[in-house]
């Protein structure tokens, strides 16, 4: 990789069009550093949104109209972008619009799981999966009779690939792993996995929620079959999610929902599936939000996700030096380095994740604190919670800065 | 960036830092615990009633989790000794938060509450009137 290279961010010009970060509370600006759970919007994106409500709000795919027909166009060239953005060469007809990387999730677990398990079969997870899809596949194992089976993790919070290539088999019909994890920040080796799965006729669901935000991703490179991601964790807004699938393998998929728009015939009797992707995406979707997605989009890809991958990492490094210097704070995951994300998971001994995230936000420093929605991963690291602080493009050095302050502060507090 | 906090006041620091009534009794009444499984608190409250079968003569209780929880816990304990079953059926979300003495920002008031709901619902259990495992205010 050469990252040293990249031109470094303009963070400066960035915030600008964050108005949101200018927030106060209590006199102190806003430090947002909770960007793992939902990223902050930029004006562009809220531009395209409401540009879309102001000019060319309509339904799409039936209309005659002309705000139909411009709406309908921006909806369905918006699954042509999303396909360009991850490297889909079969276009819109492999990208799904859902509600969100869960939804993604469960719609390959009913439509795909509910059909195609039973005993006997094998769904391989990884120890930190997201609950999203850990609860999802634990859930269909249970309906279907399929095992579920995890590939552990070391002490260093990367995954055990020996362990991984004895789990995956030929009863294994799954495997699905977090591509980024969002408590430990590990980076995946996802290609990897995908193989062993391919070895074994299995398929591969990759969660790239964490990972398509701050980094380029190439779902074709990684072989993926599904690859999902949420647009409010890369600038974009709430209520769009997507699910990558190969054409094949979607198209040799039922309907996960019934109604409208999914359907090219219907009597009373019987129904004929439409295409892909509109198969997948039934009544009126979610038009202002793809239109903001496209945005969010553009507006990365603008900066550059390279550039974005190597300003996360040098925050990751920068966070991970600040607060690891102090023994008495744990920092959960690998050491900084092309292996780690943009997130750092840790906690301060003798006090309590939330009591920390609260005395933070007396300070207006936002971050998480809780299980991360990865419960069995937090049993195994022996704690009930864990605080994280997780970055974007507009975040700095300083804010990181007023974090290891916030956090002498509690020290000094419980001491 | 001072060092001020609405929540984090000396009265609950020191609550958490030295619980009162921390431990076991050797005789409870009657036993109650309670978790918010999503934060990781944890409260075993023992309840030893007087020979009247109303009042309340002694609390213990041990537990795990945030300050809140576990100074509201200490401080309950405390609270209790003398008031009756009656008087602590009424009690509510104000009045722990009035016991607390501080602001709780709304996202932690399912923590302050966590340990008055495990002694009232311990408490319906050994009347008779509940029956559960575990208390939560998660939901
Ligand atoms: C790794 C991972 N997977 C899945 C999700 C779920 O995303 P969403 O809530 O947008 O469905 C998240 C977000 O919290 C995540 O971090």
């Amino acid at each position: 990789m050469s990252q040293r290279n990249l031109e470094a961010l303009d963070v400066g010009a960035i915030r600008e069009a964050f108005p949101i970060l200018q927030r106060e509370f209590n006199g102190e600006q806003l430090v947002y550093l909770d960007n793992a759970a939902t990223t902050q919007t930029p004006d562009p994106v809220i531009d395209a949104m409401s540009d879309y409500y102001r000019e060319y709000n309509a339904n799409v795919h039936r209309g005659i109209h002309h705000l139909s027909q411009e709406a309908s166009i921006a909806y369905e060239e918006a699954h042509d972008r999303v396909a360009e953005f991850i490297g889909a060469s079969g276009g819109r007809e492999e990208i799904v619009f859902t509600k969100n990387t869960t939804e993604a999730e469960n719609l390959v677990a009913y439509a795909w799981g509910l059909n195609e398990l039973g005993p006997g079969d094998e769904i391989v997870l990884t120890e930190m999966e997201h609950h999203a899809s850990l609860v999802t596949w634990q859930q269909i194992g249970k309906r279907t009779g399929a095992e579920v089976k995890y590939i552990r993790i070391d002490d260093d919070g990367r995954l055990d690939m020996d362990h991984a290539a004895d789990l995956i088999t030929d009863d294994t019909a799954m495997v699905s792993a977090v591509h980024v994890s969002n408590t430990l920040g590990t980076v995946n080796p996802v290609s990897d996995l995908v193989d062993i799965a391919h070895d074994h006729d299995a398929l591969a669901f990759i969660d790239g929620a964490q990972a398509v935000p701050n980094r380029p991703v190439d779902v074709e490179a990684i072989d993926a079959d599904f690859y999902a991601f949420s647009g409010h964790k890369m600038a974009g807004p709430t209520g769009i999610g997507v699910l990558y699938g190969k054409k094949a393998v979607l198209e040799a998929m039922q309907p996960y929902l019934y109604g409208g728009d999914m359907i090219t015939k219907v009597t009373y009797e019987e129904s004929t599936w439409n295409d892909l992707p509109w198969k997948f995406e039934a009544g009126t979707p979610q038009i202002a939000e793809a239109v903001g997605l496209v945005a969010a989009i553009d507006y990365l890809e603008d900066i550059g996700m390279d550039r974005i991958e190597a300003h996360e990492q040098e925050l990751a490094r920068y966070a991970y030096e600040q607060l690891g210097a102090e023994p008495d704070v744990e920092i959960y995951g690998p050491e900084p380095g092309p292996d780690r994300g943009g997130l750092v998971g840790f906690n301060l001994e003798g006090v309590h994740a939330h009591d920390l995230a609260s005395i933070m936000n007396d300070h207006a420093v936002a971050i998480r604190a809780g299980d991360h929605c990865t419960q069995p991963l937090h049993d195994k690291l022996g704690v009930a919670a864990s605080a994280r602080a997780s970055f974007y493009v507009y975040n700095t050095t300083a804010e990181i800065d007023e974090l290891a302050v916030a956090i002498d502060n509690a020290r000094q507090l419980f001491a | 960036m001072g060092l001020g906090s609405d929540m984090y006041r000396q009265q609950i620091l020191d609550h958490y830092k030295n619980p009162r009534n921390y431990g076991e009794l050797e005789d409870p009444t009657f036993t109650h615990v309670g978790e918010n499984p999503m934060c990781g608190d944890e409260i075993r409250m023992d309840v030893q009633l007087a020979d009247d079968g109303e009042t309340i003569e002694r609390v213990a209780f041990r537990g795990d989790g945030c300050a809140i929880s576990q100074a509201s816990a200490s401080m309950l304990s405390g609270e209790l000794a003398g008031t009756t079953l009656a008087e602590l059926h009424e009690m509510d979300r104000d009045d722990v938060i009035d016991m607390l003495g501080v602001d709780i920002s709304p996202m932690r008031v399912k923590c302050a509450v966590l340990a008055e709901k495990v002694a009232q619902d311990g408490a319906e259990i050994y009347q008779g009137d509940l029956d559960v495992d575990k208390t939560t205010t998660e939901d």
